[in-house]
Parts: C-alpha cells; sequence; structure tokens
C-alpha cells in the first residue's frame, strides 16, 4: 500500500570505504561516500532503527541529506579524520539504508537509519538521545528534521528496568479493574491555598474520582508551601478512602529545581502514604530515570505530566514524534503518561493519538501506517505504561473515550468535573456514572460508538448530576484540524 | 448507612448503578468467557480497602463455558452468605496480563457501616492515617447479622 511514485532519487551505493586510501585522504567528502549510506545493508536484530523526516536545504541531494544524518547521530565530523584508523570505525558508522519520498510533502523525505547496539550505553536514555536527537537537529544543510519512529532492540530494551509498577500491578494496588480509571486535576491551577485545594481533592475522591491531580507548574509557589499541599492533600485522600471503601490517590507533584528537593518532597509524600508521586517532563532523561529507581523501591506509582512536549512533537516537519517520546519515557520508567485525548482542547489526530496509546500498552507493537507506527518492536514483556487522556473533556464524551482507548486508560475530567453546575461531588458522580454504564453496555454487547449519547441519556434518568452534566456541556467540543497527522490513509485492508 | 453520593462502598466496576439484575449479571459474564476469563466468586464480612484476598467460594471456574453454571455457584453462595460481600471476579491468564480483568460486587449486606479514618498525629503536622472497617468490630461470623 502506499507505495511512493517514482522519485527520481539516485540510490546507488556510492561509499569507497573498500578503498582505505581514498576514503581517509585529508580533506571533505561526501557523507554517502564515507560509508553512512549503504543501500544494501542488512538490518541486524540488534540495530535500532530510526525513521527521520527530513527536509533538505534547495540543491541538497535527499539521499547525501540522509548520509549525512546518519553521519551527524553517529561518528561522523564534516571532514576526514585519520584517528577514525585506530577503531573499528565501520561499527560506529549509523547507515541511511533507505530514502523515500514522503507522500503528499513536497521537499519532504522519510531517511531509515540502522545504529549498531554498541552506540548505546545500556539503560541510559540520556545517552540515546544525546546521538539521536543530537548535534543533527541543528545541521545547517537540513531546512527541518523530524524523528518520526524509532525500533528499539530487544538486545537494548533488556538493559531497562522500565515502569516501576506497570499498569497491571497498579491495578491490583488499587484494586481496580475491567474499566477505566478516573481522574480530575485540581483546578484553578494556580492560588488556592493548601486548605481549600485539599478540599477539591476530598470532594472529588468521595464523589466518585479514582485520582486527583496536581497541576504540571504547582510545585511551591507563594500561595501554597508543597509540604502544606502534601498535608491538606492526604487527608483528603484518606477521609475519601474511609467514606467509599476504596484505595484512592492523588499525584503529588514533586517536580523541583535540583534532584535533592525531589527526594525530600517524595520522601513526604511517602511517608503519608501516598500511593502516587507526579513528575513533570521538563525535568529531563536523568531525573526520570532516577525518579524511577526510587519509585521502584518504595512502591510508589509515577505519574509523568508531558509538559514540554509541543514544543517539539507537534509540528510535523520538525523536532520529535510523540511516539518516539512515549518509547523512551516507557524505558526509561513511568507509570502513568498523558498522552492525548483525541476528541479534547490538545492537539491530536484519533489515529495518531491511538498510535500512541499502542505504544505505551502493547507487548508487541506492529507496524500500522495510519497510525504513524512504521517499525515492528517486541517490547521484550517490559511492563506497560497507563496512558491518561487528559485536557478538555467532558462525561458527554464518555463513549467516544471508551471506543477510542478502552479499558486501560486514566480519563482526566478536570474543568468536567470541578465545573459541575452542582458541585465538585456531582461532578465526579456524573463521570463515574457515565464511565460505568459505558462500560456496562459494551461488555453486553451494545455499539457505543453510536448507542453511546443514547446510553448517557438513559442513565441521565436515574443519576441528576449526569443529565445536569450533559446539560451544561451537550455541545462542547474542540473540532480544529490536527497539525500532527498520519502520512497514510487508512485503507480497507489496515482500518 | 455510608454517606458518600451512593451510601454505600463502591468497590468494583458497577457500584455507582443500580444494582444488576440476574439477566445484566448473566450478559457480563459472557462477556468474559468470550474474552477467555475464569470467574471466580469471593465473598467477604470485611470489605475493607486493602482486605485483598476475600474468600473464595470454590476455586476459579476455568474450564467453565456457561454463563448459568457461574449463576448457580453465585446463587449457591449467596444462599450460604445472604449478608455478605460477594464479588464475581475474572481472571486472564494471557502472558504480560495475568491478572483480574472483571471484578463487581453483587450482594451486600442490607447496611453498610463503612469506615471510619484514625488519625494518629505524629511528629509536627503529619499525620498518620489508619482505615478502620466498622464490621470487624463484631466477631467474625457475628457482622450484618442483624
Amino acid at each position: 500500500m502506499n507505495k511512493p511514485v517514482e522519485s527520481g532519487l539516485v540510490t546507488e551505493a556510492t561509499d569507497i570505504t573498500a578503498d582505505a586510501k581514498k576514503r581517509y585522504s585529508a580533506g571533505v567528502l561526501k557523507y554517502r561516500q564515507m560509508g553512512y549510506w549503504q543501500p544494501d545493508y542488512v538490518i541486524k536484530d540488534t540495530d535500532t532503527l530510526c525513521l527521520f523526516r527530513i527536509t533538505p536545504q534547495e540543491g541538497v541531494d535527499p539521499v547525501e541529506a540522509a548520509a549525512a544524518v546518519a553521519g551527524e547521530s553517529s561518528t561522523a565530523t564534516w571532514t576526514v579524520v585519520w584517528t577514525d584508523r585506530l577503531t573499528a570505525c565501520d561499527s560506529y558508522r549509523a547507515k541511511a539504508y533507505k530514502v523515500e519520498p514522503v507522500p503528499g510533502r513536497p521537499g519532504e523525505y522519510f531517511a531509515w537509519v540502522a545504529y549498531d547496539l554498541i552506540l548505546f550505553e545500556e539503560g541510559s536514555i540520556a545517552n540515546m538521545t544525546a546521538s539521536l536527537i543530537g548535534n543533527v537537529f541543528s545541521f545547517k544543510p537540513l531546512k527541518a528534521a523530524r524523528l518520526e519512529d524509532i525500533r528499539i532492540p530487544v538486545a537494548y530494551i533488556k538493559t531497562f528496568k522500565g515502569p516501576p509498577t506497570g499498569l497491571v500491578v497498579e491495578r491490583e494496588r488499587l484494586d481496580k479493574f475491567g474499566r477505566p480509571l478516573l481522574g480530575a486535576t485540581t483546578k484553578p491551577k494556580l492560588g488556592l491555598s493548601a486548605r481549600n485545594y485539599g478540599r477539591v481533592i476530598y470532594e472529588g475522591l468521595k464523589g466518585g474520582l479514582d485520582f486527583m491531580k496536581d497541576d504540571e507548574n504547582i510545585n511551591s509557589q507563594p500561595f501554597m508551601h508543597w509540604r502544606d499541599r502534601f498535608l491538606y492533600v492526604m487527608d483528603g485522600v484518606n477521609k475519601a478512602s474511609a467514606a467509599t471503601g476504596e484505595v484512592k490517590g492523588s499525584y503529588l507533584n514533586i517536580t523541583a529545581a535540583t534532584m535533592e528537593d525531589m527526594y525530600e518532597r517524595a520522601e513526604f509524600a511517602k511517608e503519608l502514604g501516598s500511593v502516587i508521586v507526579m513528575v513533570d517532563l521538563v525535568i529531563g532523561w536523568t531525573a526520570i530515570q532516577s525518579m524511577a529507581n526510587w519509585c521502584r523501591k518504595h512502591d510508589m506509582i509515577m505519574h509523568m505530566h508531558r509538559a514540554g512536549h509541543g514544543t517539539y512533537t507537534r509540528q510535523k516537519n520538525h523536532g520529535v514524534s510523540f511516539r518516539v517520546m512515549a518509547k523512551w519515557l516507557r524505558l526509561a520508567g513511568c507509570d502513568h503518561l498523558h498522552t492525548g485525548t483525541a476528541v479534547g482542547k490538545l492537539e491530536g489526530d484519533p489515529l495518531t493519538v491511538q498510535g500512541y496509546y499502542n505504544v505505551c500498552r502493547d507487548s508487541y507493537t506492529q507496524t500500522d501506517l495510519p497510525r504513524g507506527l512504521h517499525f515492528d518492536m517486541d517490547w521484550a514483556d517490559t511492563k506497560k505504561v497507563m496512558p491518561v487522556a487528559s485536557g478538555g473533556i467532558h462525561a458527554g464524551q464518555m463513549h467516544q473515550l471508551i471506543d477510542l482507548f478502552g479499558d486501560d486508560v486514566v480519563l482526566q475530567f478536570g474543568g468536567g468535573t470541578i465545573g459541575h453546575p452542582a458541585g465538585i461531588q456531582a461532578g465526579a458522580v456524573a463521570n463515574r456514572v457515565a464511565l460505568e454504564c459505558m462500560v456496562k453496555a459494551r461488555n453486553e454487547g451494545r455499539d457505543i460508538k453510536n448507542e453511546g449519547p443514547q446510553i448517557l441519556q438513559d442513565a441521565a434518568k436515574f443519576c441528576t448530576p449526569l443529565k445536569q452534566a450533559l446539560d451544561t456541556w451537550k455541545d462542547v467540543s474542540f473540532n480544529y484540524t490536527s497539525t500532527d497527522t498520519s502520512d497514510y490513509a487508512v485503507t480497507p485492508a489496515t482500518a | 448507612m455510608m454517606t458518600n453520593p451512593t451510601g454505600r462502598i463502591t468497590q468494583g466496576q458497577f457500584s455507582f448503578l443500580p444494582d444488576l439484575s440476574e439477566a445484566e449479571i448473566t450478559l457480563q459474564i459472557e462477556y468474559g468467557l468470550k474474552k477467555g476469563y475464569a470467574w471466580s466468586v469471593e465473598y467477604t464480612d470485611d470489605p475493607h480497602p486493602r482486605n485483598t484476598y476475600w474468600e473464595m467460594y470454590g476455586m476459579p471456574m476455568f474450564d467453565l463455558q456457561d454463563a448459568a453454571g457461574v449463576m448457580a455457584e453465585l446463587k449457591e453462595c449467596r444462599k450460604t452468605f445472604p449478608s455478605h460481600y460477594i464479588r464475581l471476579m475474572a481472571f486472564d491468564s494471557t502472558r504480560g496480563i495475568e491478572s483480574i480483568a472483571m471484578s463487581f460486587i453483587v450482594n451486600r449486606p442490607a447496611k453498610e457501616p463503612g469506615f471510619g479514618l484514625v488519625r494518629q498525629e505524629v511528629q509536627g503536622r503529619s499525620m498518620r492515617y489508619t482505615v478502620h472497617s466498622y464490621a470487624t468490630d463484631a466477631p467474625e461470623a457475628e457482622r450484618y447479622s442483624g
């Protein structure tokens, strides 16, 4: 399917590495002559494979550009260096092995590059990203570059510990099965005193939510010191747990200026009996892996808010696709990951978003071009990440959300809980009833995608808070065109 | 009577909905059987949120393909323990899951006493919390009898 039209690319092998004298005489060679373009390369099971979308500057040969990407993300520098000859340099050279025009996107090319296992330090996303999205993204001959997808080999996956808890064990700890989990982000994000903040936590959890959540920019500002927040929040959590007989949690955001601060906050969360802590993506790969280790050691679920990702994931021609971020984050080790809603207020085309969910939850990810998945990838039994759908969703969309994402997801209704006309508990009840009636109906064999609105209306007959929620938000939708969409249409064979 | 909006313990998949009828329970069992799950009946007189191990009313029904068989077990369990909490649980043995796939309450005591929160003040403003099951103030086998 989707076979590209004849491109006119000159793709034959041009490397001169067989002739060492020619290859290593001082001066400047084309990257495709230096061994970075190998159209006949036979992929090894232990190779990392990357698919880049590149936009070469005018006049730059796409194959040469692809070879340059391979070079600049592995060993190359701009000129020939004799010191290469002191090394087993062929191992260290990444190999671009295929280049194709991107369908329907003039000037853009897909370039596939293979990296030998020796290139990356075991268990270090920081090291892998320093190569793959390091200097190469500032390389002048390219107008733009984007890392679209990655196949990480089993041999490298097994050097990571992955999620500290994983979605299966999380469910066992929480004693919640067979339905999506429900959450809400405390609003307003900023300004609530700790005491007022804890009120929102208590009301939401007692009303029927499983989780409440700190927002990404709640750390320890002048209006609310982190210790105060933790103390009041945990009182709300425990009180709600006693009132319902359910395990409840609230993601305590431990993001802070230094690792020492983060460890201090994490320890306090643990002392107070929290089941979960939260970090923001902006803390960086090393901090993420350190916190994952801490969580593993202390039986803690680790919630990852992907704050900042839109700066590099959203534009189609430049940056890193979120599916790549999700793969790295699963290995680095988080238990929850915000992966989009498709129907809410934030960016995300439904199929592309489903691709991210697959990456979080698959045992084996299969190539699925309409969902943006370009490689098969065996996860080697790495624990699974619970995706989180958060941002501008409400009870009236429950059938769409369950149809799109299934049971293994946290559905987060922030405004959709706290903004309920009859109060926070009522908002929580509306969401929980909508959730339970939809899961029940789906299990009974009903076509929730089409009958969903009716199923909700029927439930609203015995649940006034749900009726109020449906009436309040009936016309709210965010139908804007996504910028990050698939390059391949859905065909009947893959739909 | 508990004070949460449902007035009862909200564990399981369907506690916020009206109690499921026999026919509705059968449909859920059939859904699980189609997915290849094994059903199990469990009961308890201590529904503390961290009381993981409810008593098993027999073993999980691994080879049972008919929802009527599960319903018969449930009926027996209800007859023996009319005032206990009873839940149906479905086990999924798929590699990478190997856990519980469904769980919902199908029997409750007429009065649900719920839980108290015991706060122990410790250093500074810190607190240790204990969720206390009122039912367990009475000895085993004498709970919910009234």
